[in-house]
């Protein structure tokens, strides 16, 4: 992000998160990335590191950092040039603040140390195969049976969906989906944890990019779970999915920007060397204007989302500004790459080429964590009908 | 036990060295600096011993300005409990010996029973600063450590001694001992780390507050004097040999026997 806003130890873990990412991520990115895979102590290695929730609190194992605390790690790990990796390490961020939100002192003493120390991974489960962005649409059910509530259902694209050790579930305790007076009552978030009988996940599901994290579809056949996992009581899971949205619309929106620069710099670099009709790319008017436009694009965005996360620390309400925040960010990213991909010509569409692989992942920039046009209702309802 | 390691910041080594007057030295206008790459490991083993309750603590000893400050503040990020900085005009234009003079002395107030270095610092490559310091204390010195191995105030290092042969060494403290890459993964800097440093002080220390004679210390003293500098002659072009695989190897020899004279 803008450095205008940081002040000495956003520096400093700047610099030590990128040092550590040039160690331990990016000279094995493009290896992990084709084997849809990466290694699982790499969470251990990022929790050693301290880089795994920055912003928990430090009695539960974070660093009690700020929001520009999280952003920079953020964009550190796409430094390495994994999106995948990124994103399946960071699946914590979007896993862990509806515990954080809503989840007794005793439940995240137990679910949040041995996450932040990457000795388990967490996931975050709401998307189903017929409800993604219409939370009030989901069918998985949790019925109370004494101790216990047992879940039926299944969920689907879960950022590290195959390796989660918990997951932060949203079921339906009440309510009704297909009832339109009763389809927003009812929804609870529960931790679900490996290992539960009942609980499988399913394939691996191949995806256009990010390849080396997984995504899953989670199943839940009569899986009981203790009522000590269910977050805040039920009917609060809205509560707890709201935890998340400033929060995970920053995190994607600074990967996005972050995902912008690795393209640019990529291309920087070969239009220096790449030679046409006796000289280097770069000679020509049509490439640099292309990377001025590019360049441009990539600073407004980052101004722009790096402006919003410094009113948020500051605590005003951005859930408009971020919403557009997230928004500029997936256009200029989905631009910048686009741009690189042209100016690599041929190569920028060969699998050896990193913009080949940064434009197929930017793709999902303007999806997940709502898709832009869930960020236009909320840009209307937050930021524009209030003054219409 | 109270480590000692010392500490020196150089140019990043992707960094563009441009030469800014050739009796003065390299420009440093546009110089990003880091933490001497050999120094970390000499950190980090010093780290290690602390986490495994074999040392008390650890201080890091830098000669240098306010400019040194971002690279100490690291090394107490990553857990260093304290930090001397040695500043004194009395200190400028000191070459190896001026150096270890000053460290030699700083060690010696710190009260440390074991220093820990870089094997050398990767702008000046003299390797010359920790034996000497280790001369000047009287102290044993290990150079070019890559295994260690510590208990009850015994020392084992073990050190490439050419040709593939291991020297291994045993020594009792005080020591110094000079580190090379593999002895370790240095560990970087948490922002747990960088809140903690925030509290810690670097103390600045001149010739007067360690008891040095300063007729001893910089340019005046100096025995090597820098007066002429210039960038290293720009590598040749690489050669591509044609023709077949035999044609290619006979040329190839012939090459390094007469040209490059290496054979």
């Amino acid at each position: 992000m803008l450095d205008l806003f940081y002040d000495d130890t956003h520096r400093a873990l700047r610099d030590s998160a990128a040092a550590w990412v040039d160690r331990h991520i990016a000279p094995h990115a493009a290896a992990w990335e084709e084997a849809g895979w990466f290694p699982e102590d790499l969470h251990r290695a990022a929790g050693d590191a301290g880089l795994l929730g920055v912003t928990c609190p430090e009695a539960l194992g974070g660093a009690g950092g700020d929001v520009f605390h999280g952003l920079i790690v953020a964009e550190a790990l796409i430094g390495g040039g994994s999106v995948g990796v990124a994103m399946g390490l960071g699946s914590h961020a979007i896993a862990l603040p509806p515990i954080l939100a809503l989840g007794s002192a005793e439940q995240q003493a137990r679910f949040v140390p041995p996450v932040l120390s990457g000795d388990k991974v967490a996931a975050l489960a709401i998307t189903e195969p017929a409800a993604g962005s219409d939370v009030a649409g989901i069918r998985t059910r949790a019925v109370r049976d004494g101790d216990s509530y047992v879940i039926n259902g299944a969920k689907t694209f879960i950022t590290s969906g195959l390796r989660a050790d918990l997951v932060t579930v949203a079921v339906r305790t009440g309510g009704d989906p297909d009832d339109p007076k009763r389809r927003h009552e009812g929804i609870s978030l529960v931790v679900v944890e490996k290992g539960t009988p009942g609980f499988h996940t399913g394939r691996a599901l191949a995806k256009m990019g990010w390849w080396a994290s997984d995504t899953a579809e989670l199943f839940f056949e009569d899986c009981r779970v203790p009522a000590d996992n269910l977050l805040g009581g039920e009917g609060m899971g809205f509560v707890g999915i709201m935890a998340n949205f400033v929060g995970e619309r920053l995190l994607l929106a600074a990967s996005a920007v972050a995902t912008a620069r690795l393209a640019l710099d990529d291309t920087l670099a070969f239009v220096g060397q790449r030679r046409a009709f006796g000289r280097p790319l770069h000679g020509f008017q049509v490439t640099r204007h292309r990377l001025a436009e590019m360049a441009g694009r990539e600073a407004a965005a980052r101004a722009f989302v790096s402006t919003v996360a410094e009113r948020a620390r500051r605590g005003e309400d951005v859930a408009a500004d971020v919403a557009m925040a997230k928004n500029i960010a997936a256009e200029a990213c989905a631009y910048v790459c686009d741009a690189a991909v042209q100016l690599h010509g041929g190569m920028g569409y060969m699998r050896e080429c990193r913009v080949e692989r940064l434009f197929r992942d930017q793709r999902l920039y303007a999806i997940g964590g709502g898709t832009t046009e869930i960020m236009n209702e909320v840009i209307w309802r937050r930021g524009l009908e209030p003054i219409v | 036990m109270k480590i000692g390691v010392l500490l020196k910041q150089v140019p990043a080594s992707d960094a563009r060295i441009k030469i800014a007057d050739p009796s003065t030295g390299i420009d440093t206008a546009d110089i990003k600096w880091e933490i001497n790459p050999y120094d970390e490991y000499a950190l980090e083993a010093a780290l290690q011993l602390k986490d495994a309750k074999q040392a008390s603590s650890v201080v890091v000893l830098t000669v240098g300005g306010a400019d040194a400050d971002q690279r100490i503040r690291d090394a107490l990020a990553r857990g260093a409990d304290a930090a001397v900085r040695l500043d004194d005009p009395a200190f400028e234009g000191s070459d190896c010996l001026g150096i270890a003079r000053i460290l030699a002395a700083a060690a010696k107030a710190e009260g440390v029973e074991l220093l820990l270095a870089g094997k050398q610092a990767i702008d000046g490559d003299n390797a010359q600063v920790p034996g000497m310091v280790a001369e000047l204390l009287g102290w044993g010195n290990i150079s070019v450590v890559d295994k260690l191995e510590f208990a009850d105030g015994t020392v084992k290092a073990w050190r490439a001694s050419g040709g593939g042969a291991r020297d291994v060494v045993e020594a009792s403290l005080p020591l110094v001992i000079t580190c090379d890459k593999g002895l370790n993964e240095p560990r970087y800097a948490s922002l747990k780390g960088i809140m903690m440093a925030k509290r810690k002080k670097i103390a600045v220390k001149g010739a007067a507050d360690l008891g040095l004679d300063p007729s001893t210390v910089g340019a005046a003293a100096a025995l090597v004097v820098e007066d002429n500098w210039s960038l290293p002659p720009e590598r040749p072009a690489g050669r591509i040999l044609e023709g077949d695989d035999a044609t290619r190897v006979k040329e190839l020899v012939r090459l390094l026997r007469d040209e490059a004279k290496v054979i």
